[in-house]
């Protein structure tokens, strides 16, 4: 009975001791890791948005569905937004995209958020070299397919399944941006 | 044993990847590139110079019964620290290692050196054990990574060394190159052991 009293109180203490150590560690860095948090965004932004002079991450719309708008603007004036996309069809899982585009829905920029593809083959979708050409594109002027499947998008040799994932959520993304479009630019944010 | 010698037996003698065999699940993983080499290799060897020192310094208060469980919450308190710091100060870093790091809570290497190490010698000689294991383990993993970053991708630390007529052997950075690299350096390993020996 006493062995096992102290195998309790051993147990419990290092539990005890174990978790205010962490919860000091986790008050001491949350200022930090939000501030990463904020720079990630911001850099990713400012790759994806149209010159802007505006702090793009504090001006967001909300649609009724729940979908972020990032709200780009220059001198005041609204020219263009940022929204992020993702597929769960890519060879390692879910792909999550930021996608910036011009006040005509033009795409100006697009960065990988997140990806799991393959080392040196499937996660070249990250590198500009797969991701400048959706430079200019928009959901009218482009097949929303790889050329593999007979549409415009150049996949990477040796992989077809990420780029495929990628084009399908440029376009779910652009699709949603058509049909939100009077929310995201509607009334007074225009003109400012 | 001097210290010296605890520090050196982790590097060659008792090398984690090539002669004791354990913590294989991050070094297949994450031998991609030379950089995630350092990185895991580093990390981890926080964690068991951290959880070296405290398991020694409570041997004598842990009963042998709960002794695992307190090893493991040990373990798991620096992970979290790393996992949280690293998170806070080297977030590219921290984005490349992803999942590997809340892993390294499962490293068999670090409990196995709290087990059979840290929790029968003291704590100046447990230091030595952690460093000598964890710079084995770095080294190790560095070698592997580099291997398989010239061979598959045609760069060292992300830097381009593609020479004329080379062309990256892909399969060299899929899971099968990380077993055929680990099987050659490991023969290789005990060949030179066995006849030095």
């Amino acid at each position: 009975m006493k062995e096992v009293l102290k195998l309790v109180v051993v147990l419990t203490l290092v539990g005890v001791l174990a978790g205010l150590i962490l919860s000091y560690v986790n008050d001491a860095t949350e200022a930090a890791r939000a501030y990463q948090d904020r720079l990630e965004l911001l850099n990713a932004l400012s790759v994806v948005l149209p010159e802007h002079t505006n702090e793009a991450d504090k001006d967001v719309v909300k649609t009724a569905k729940g979908t972020k708008y990032y709200i780009s603007k220059r001198d005041g004036k609204v020219n263009g937004c940022a929204f992020v996309t993702s597929s769960d069809k890519g060879y390692g899982g879910k792909i999550r995209l930021l996608v910036g585009v011009d006040i005509k829905g033009k795409i100006h920029g697009v960065v990988v958020l997140e990806q799991h593809e393959t080392p040196g083959l499937g996660a070249k979708i990250a590198e500009e070299g797969f991701l400048s050409q959706f430079r200019g594109r928009d959901i009218r002027n482009t097949h929303w397919k790889v050329k593999k499947d007979g549409g415009d998008i150049d996949q990477i040799t040796g992989a077809t399944i990420s780029p495929r994932a990628v084009v399908e959520a440029i376009k779910n993304g652009l699709e949603r941006l058509g049909q939100d479009r009077d929310v995201i630019y509607g009334g007074s944010n225009v003109v400012q | 044993m001097s210290f010296s010698k605890e520090f050196t037996k982790g590097i060659w003698e008792l090398n984690p990847i090539f002669v004791l065999v354990l913590g294989m699940c991050p070094t297949l993983a994450v031998t991609t590139s030379v950089k995630n080499g350092i990185g895991m290799g580093l990390a981890a060897t926080f964690v068991l110079l951290c959880s070296n020192i405290v398991v020694s310094l409570i041997r004598s208060f842990v009963p042998d019964r709960v002794r695992i469980p307190t090893y493991i919450v040990v373990i798991a308190t620096f992970v979290t620290m790393v996992d949280l710091i690293m998170s806070a100060y080297f977030r590219p870093l921290h984005h490349a290692l992803g999942l590997f790091i809340p892993l390294i809570v499962v490293n068999c290497i670090i409990l196995g050196r709290a087990e059979a190490f840290a929790s029968k010698n003291s704590v100046w000689d447990s230091i030595a054990d952690a460093l000598g294991i964890g710079l084995g383990f770095t080294l190790a993993l560095v070698v592997l990574g580099g291997i398989r970053e010239v061979l598959g991708s045609g760069s060292i630390l992300g830097y381009p060394i593609a020479w004329k007529g080379f062309k990256p052997v892909l399969v060299m950075i899929l899971p099968p190159g990380a077993f055929l690299t680990l099987g050659l350096l490991s023969g290789i390993f005990t060949k030179i052991n066995n006849t030095r020996a």
